[in-house]
């Protein structure tokens, strides 16, 4: 009997394998890094009764027989223990929370496409995320021009709405807003429904376009 | 001008004055002039003034007729002092909030800031910046009130087009040009923040609504509305104490157990706290006076 499971990366680890077939703790974070290095060179054997086989980044395929039958039900279910995020008691906390930095928006921020450009409306199983920023620092705020990654594509855009609050008398709106752009600042859409913050106009050189396109102004 | 003077005729004719006679005898070539002193002295001769003693020839205009605009909010005769008047507890000098109070009372001269409170829907006209003349207006249910003194602030929020906007304004900014209520009336609470977590329904208003004339004396109404939340995760824990809120229906969102976990944070020790009694009745019957005669001025 074989059993094949998709395991992520931090249980794939030989070491942590190894540590949860002898129901060793395992090591929080912080000391991870050191306690890998230090057991790297060891050569991984996956189960005692049964032959080691190579460990690759996506499956584990285990030949299993009757005594390594339990050893490998008990790492599914500490597989999946640590799949399903069920705090191990060994494991070392923090006494203080760490928040994601308060920005507008930044690598990896899920964007909102709010023209009617065939890229922005058609449905994908991934939501459009942002994986530049074109700024001195890594936060775009609105008027800012990012790189988008949308259906499996790169495309430019301009911020148009930001969730975070601004400047007083500029708005704030409930989603992070973009609006698809070609490199030399044309939209790719050619109507945009949702309200922009009327601030933009200062963009009137650049992104007049955009501009031109947008049919409330807030 | 024959035809006018014709047509003109025709009409006199029509209406049946008593110089028509003397005006179709006359020939047309001299029907003109005449017809006209005709017509001003007709005039004079057929309206009778209601008081009889005017001169023959004077010509009185009738009376105006009085437009009673009900649309307009008249003044409020509630006392009402709005609450970026009252200090905050600082350790600052007085002679920065007396001076503050001074630009503040000079600014509302200009600008007619209306009694409202959180939870009333306000319509407010700017100016833009970026674009010289224009105005921009936003309508919107007030949100919160925060703020002290020149920097008092005020949110709005409303959905538009499905996106849901909030533009925080400052009271003495001078870009407002004007604010005009156009629902006067309070709610459970006096932070509505957790609308952003509310059914959208809660926050749309429609841009154009008529506002609703609301009575100058007498208590603000409340609006008892209980709002129906959209399923957890929420923007803040709105059901933990700490927040005080009234206006949300927690039957539908919470089980008994939440609830109940949610009051492990209730801190109901602080509202015996001495310290952070801050009685301000005294200083705003002050404040009231003085600005009450300030703008009398």
């Amino acid at each position: 009997m074989i059993g094949i499971f998709l395991v992520s990366e931090r249980v794939f680890d030989p070491t942590l394998l190894s540590r949860i077939c002898r129901d060793l703790p395992i090591p929080s974070k912080s000391n991870f890094k050191k306690s890998v290095l230090k057991r790297r060179r060891r050569h991984f054997r996956v189960c005692n009764g049964g032959s080691s086989t190579a460990v690759t980044s996506g499956a584990v395929a285990l030949q299993v027989d009757s005594i390594g039958a339990c050893v490998c039900m008990k790492m599914l279910v500490k597989a999946s223990g640590l799949l399903l995020t069920q705090p191990f008691t060994n494991i070392v906390k923090h006494s203080f929370r760490i928040s994601a930095a308060c920005t507008a928006i930044q690598k990896l921020t899920r964007v909102r496409v709010v023209d009617n450009s065939a890229l922005g409306s058609t449905p994908y199983h991934r939501p459009p995320k942002c994986i530049h920023v074109y700024t001195k620092n890594g936060v775009g705020k609105v008027g800012d021009k990012i790189l988008l990654a949308i259906k499996g594509q790169k495309k430019k855009a301009l911020i148009v709405g930001q969730k975070m609050p601004g400047h007083t008398m500029t708005p704030r709106f409930d989603s992070n807003n973009v609006v698809l752009i070609e490199d030399n600042g044309n939209p790719t859409g050619t109507r945009i429904k949702t309200p922009i913050p009327s601030n933009l106009r200062r963009l009137e050189g650049e992104y007049s376009k955009v501009l031109a396109i947008a049919q409330t102004f807030i | 001008m024959r035809t006018e003077s014709h047509k003109a005729m025709t009409d006199m004719a029509a209406s049946r004055r008593p110089l028509v006679a003397v005006c179709v005898a006359l020939r047309s070539s001299e029907c003109t002039s005449v017809f006209l002193q005709n017509r001003f002295f007709s005039t004079t001769t057929g309206f009778h003034s209601p008081l009889g003693d005017e001169q023959p020839g004077k010509f009185t205009p009738p009376t105006k007729p009085v437009i009673v605009d009900k649309t307009q909010a008249e003044v409020t005769q509630r006392k009402f002092l709005s609450p970026e008047f009252i200090p905050p507890r600082q350790r600052t000098v007085a002679v920065k909030f007396s001076i503050e109070r001074k630009d503040m009372i000079q600014r509302r001269k200009m600008l007619n800031i209306p009694e409202f409170y959180p939870g009333c829907i306000l319509a407010v006209t700017t100016s833009d910046p970026n674009a010289n003349g224009k105005l921009n207006r936003f309508v919107g249910i007030c949100i919160e009130r925060s703020g002290k003194g020149l920097g008092a602030t005020f949110t709005l929020r409303n959905v538009i087009e499905g996106q849901g906007v909030e533009i925080c304004f400052e009271l003495y900014n001078p870009r407002l040009q004007r604010i005009e209520v156009l629902k006067l009336e309070k709610r459970l609470d006096d932070n509505l923040t957790y609308l952003r977590d509310a059914l959208p329904e809660y926050s749309t208003f429609d841009v154009n609504m008529k506002a609703v004339p609301s009575p100058a004396t007498g208590e603000v109404p409340v609006n008892l509305l209980k709002v129906i939340m959209k399923p957890k995760p929420w923007s803040k824990r709105w059901e933990r104490p700490k927040f005080k809120i009234q206006g949300i229906r927690f039957d539908l969102c919470l089980t008994e157990e939440q609830k109940q976990e949610a009051m492990k944070w209730d801190q109901s020790w602080q509202e015996f706290d001495l310290m952070k009694e801050y009685d301000t009745s005294k200083i705003e019957e002050e404040i009231w006076q003085e600005v009450k005669q300030e703008m009398g001025k």
